[in-house]
């Protein structure tokens, strides 16, 4: 490896974990997608900046950009406060007309001049570590490099200080308001980290990856952890993961590698998404089904319960009442639920009438017991003891 | 303007970019209206970013460039990532606004992954590819406005055959479940038709400021209809105006790109009719308001002015304007109007309640 090499990847893991732990903080408060607005409406703050400093990695462009992303955010509120329109329409609203004006500044002040659009869209990586930063005439590294690090010293610095008031405001503004810690106060810093994060990064990476960074990472973590801490480590690990993975991948397929990692981060995110053991998809629709049977068989065991005396009116019990009579059930359904029902030792079939057995009886007395008496919890729990589900 | 004028007269050039961005701005503006009404304003955005993998893709098959194929491309692509968000929002616990930033920032992550690819390839001449990306209106040549065209018609009559349906599901999706409405189709349905909307638009004003165009004219013209039929049309024309003035206003100063000034222009539209719808707007409420506040602190001065009456027998008999400057609430502007209203009499520093200004202060 090269030094370059080793500095970009070294930028990629810094900007990863600067950003994946405000975005943490986002995606549980819902606020995802101010990311993705303040990282486009920042431009005509780095361009102002830029028309005033003549220099894209200088603080004061990096403190104006920032600015503009905070002011994105009041623009938004105060949208939203006139109850004109949604909270979502004002973000879409807000972010592309301060783009717009960057745009025109853009092409009517600054024609010639290296900051373009899709640079700031797309960013590239691999430039990154050509901006040096020199001190006393000693190569220290690149810009980006030492600009990103303090943003995460700064972010690392304020969690652990503030980490119990994040907590709270995310989880119950109106507990937290009345402990005393304002949750606008908070709501602003947290807003000021995401806006100065995202500029810091957007130089070096580009919006576009800022925002896969800041929204993917605590996503797939979200889904993995019910533990703010644990979620705050697995998204930085995702981040790091797929900061030096991407790299890799670039490298070997000759690509950019903004566009690999953010490549890599949505194969990460559907590999949780589809596998996650809780929350994943296939866990979600496999309990949906079984959910969905056991109230199935339920109903239906209730249904002989009512009329397992009426010996004089068997019609009721007759199999083909399933399909024909009051249920309407499809016959792959009916045929579904009697095998169950009889695998579980629930029924048995003589001569096309159905019984209760002793063990089916007392699974439905239990049951109907448990949902009289409004404890409906309590159901889940019986399926287990009757094993419902075993092998 | 006068020159814009006689351009669009004999220039094929600026017909051509006008109605081009006329027709788009028309479809944004009348599918955008479903989106701001069903809380997806952000899907414009994020459908616009997850086009770009599809017209990478199909360039990369076919190796040539085509609007169709491209748009062709755009949906498929867009339809996918629209899709994702469903099935993100509707089986985890991440919410929308998750699902959005997901699926926005991969595909696009996954899109330039491709355009580098297609960059480096010989022949490749990316032209038609950034115009899907930052929106060149300027590009529009005839045979894309047939496309558009062909496309935004067919929208209109399949809105207008689903129109019902479109209406319960917006405003009533469990209403619609309970009819028996295949809401998961329609769902799907009108998602799709706006996915077509943006992907137009991305012609016109390109990725980021798409979801401008798509939602600019429907907030717009909800400010001024809560009915969604009339809506939809003043949004269409909304979006069609953007597009013209748009595309004129750029096309007398060539440094101006056209897509952010359609935004611009498209935004100025939302803002004039924040402040001056007559039901919704920030002027009338202020009016409102105000008169509001006027008319409680005459009735409250009224009142109070009934209780130092209300000690002698007779109504009319004066008192002091002294006795009421100590009063809450009470300035000197309140007797001026009262008089006015006929409420009370003035007689040099005395004042007394007529007889109509009694009875309205006994009815408070």
């Amino acid at each position: 490896m090269s030094l370059a090499q080793i500095e970009i990847q070294l930028i990629a893991v810094v900007v990863a974990v600067a950003c994946a732990i405000p975005g943490t903080y986002l995606v549980l408060r819902q606020m995802a997608m101010i990311s993705d607005a303040i990282s486009h409406s920042i431009l005509p703050g780095i361009v102002i900046g830029f028309l005033i400093t003549q220099n894209i990695s200088s603080p004061i462009l990096i403190f104006f950009a920032a600015l503009t992303g905070v002011l994105t955010v009041i623009v938004v509120e105060s949208i939203t406060k006139t109850k004109l329109v949604k909270e979502d329409t004002a973000i879409g609203l807000v972010f592309p007309a301060f783009f717009s004006v960057g745009v025109l500044i853009i092409s009517s002040q600054l024609g010639n001049i290296h900051i373009d659009t899709d640079a700031v869209l797309v960013g590239e990586l691999a430039y990154a570590p050509l901006d040096r930063l020199i001190i006393f005439d000693i190569d220290v590294g690149p810009v980006s490099l030492w600009v990103m690090l303090g943003i995460l010293c700064l972010t690392l610095f304020l969690l652990f200080f503030f980490y119990k008031e994040l907590k709270i405001s995310t989880f119950d503004a109106e507990l937290a308001a009345s402990l005393g810690f304002t949750p606008v106060v908070i709501h602003y810093f947290l807003m000021s980290i995401t806006s100065l994060t995202t500029v810091g990064a957007f130089n070096a990476v580009g919006a576009i990856l800022v925002v896969a960074l800041i929204v993917v990472p605590p996503a797939s973590a979200y889904l993995l952890t019910n533990d703010l801490k644990k979620m705050l480590f697995y998204s930085s690990v995702i981040a790091i993961i797929s900061a030096i993975g991407g790299y890799w991948i670039a490298h070997f397929a000759n690509t950019s590698i903004s566009g690999a990692i953010a490549s890599l981060l949505g194969l990460i995110f559907l590999i949780v998404f589809l596998f996650a053991p809780d929350n994943g998809l296939i866990s979600v629709m496999s309990r949906q089904k079984r959910q969905k049977m056991e109230f199935t068989l339920l109903t239906f065991l209730i249904h002989l319960k009512n009329h397992s005396f009426s010996n004089n009116n068997p019609p009721e019990r007759e199999i083909s009442h399933l399909t024909e009579g009051h249920f309407r059930w499809n016959k792959s359904l009916a045929k579904k639920i009697l095998d169950f029902a009889e695998k579980n030792n629930m029924i048995s079939i003589e001569s096309g009438i159905i019984n209760l057995t002793e063990r089916g009886e007392k699974f439905t007395g239990e049951a109907l017991n448990f949902i009289l008496n409004n404890e409906i919890s309590k159901l889940e729990d019986m399926n287990e003891r009757f094993l419902l589900f075993r092998g | 303007m006068f020159e814009y004028i006689n351009l669009l007269l004999t220039d094929l050039t600026i017909q051509t970019i006008s109605i081009g961005t006329a027709i788009i701005g028309l479809t944004c503006g009348m599918l955008g209206s479903f989106a701001v009404l069903r809380k997806q304003s952000l899907l414009g955005d994020a459908v616009a970013h997850s086009a770009l993998p599809g017209i990478a893709i199909a360039f990369l098959l076919t190796g040539v460039k085509d609007t169709l194929l491209f748009i062709i491309g755009a949906i498929l692509s867009g339809i996918m990532g629209a899709v994702w968000i469903i099935s993100i929002t509707k089986n985890t616990r991440l919410k929308s606004d998750s699902a959005f930033g997901i699926v926005l920032s991969v595909f696009f992550g996954f899109g330039i992954v491709l355009l580098t690819i297609i960059q480096r390839k010989p022949n490749a001449n990316q032209a038609g590819l950034e115009r899907f990306l930052f929106g060149q209106a300027a590009t529009l040549v005839p045979s894309d406005l047939t496309i558009i065209g062909i496309i935004g018609i067919l929208s209109l009559i399949l809105i207008l055959l689903f129109w019902k349906e479109f209406k319960i599901l917006t405003f009533d999706t469990q209403f619609a479940t309970t009819l028996g409405f295949n809401v998961q189709l329609l769902d799907l349905l009108l998602t799709s038709f706006i996915v077509v909307a943006i992907v137009l638009g991305l012609q016109a004003v390109g990725v980021v400021l798409m979801s401008a165009l798509l939602l600019a004219p429907a907030a717009a013209a909800r400010q001024w209809s809560n009915k969604l039929g009339t809506m939809m049309v003043i949004s269409a024309l909304f979006g069609a105006l953007s597009g013209i003035i748009g595309t004129a206003i750029s096309a007398s100063n060539l440094r101006l790109s056209t897509g952010p000034i359609i935004v611009l222009i498209a935004i100025t539209l939302v803002l004039l009719s924040f402040v001056f719808s007559p039901s919704r707007g920030l002027l009338s409420q202020q009016l409102r308001y105000s008169k509001n506040r006027k008319n409680m602190r005459l009735n409250k001065t009224l009142e109070q002015m009934l209780e130092i009456v209300d000690s002698h027998k007779d109504y009319s008999h004066p008192h002091s304007i002294k006795l009421l400057n100590d009063l809450q609430g009470f300035r000197k502007k309140c007797l001026k109007e009262l008089e006015n209203l006929g409420l009370i009499k003035i007689h040099l520093n005395n004042w007394s309640l007529t007889e109509e200004g009694y009875k309205k202060a006994k009815s408070l």
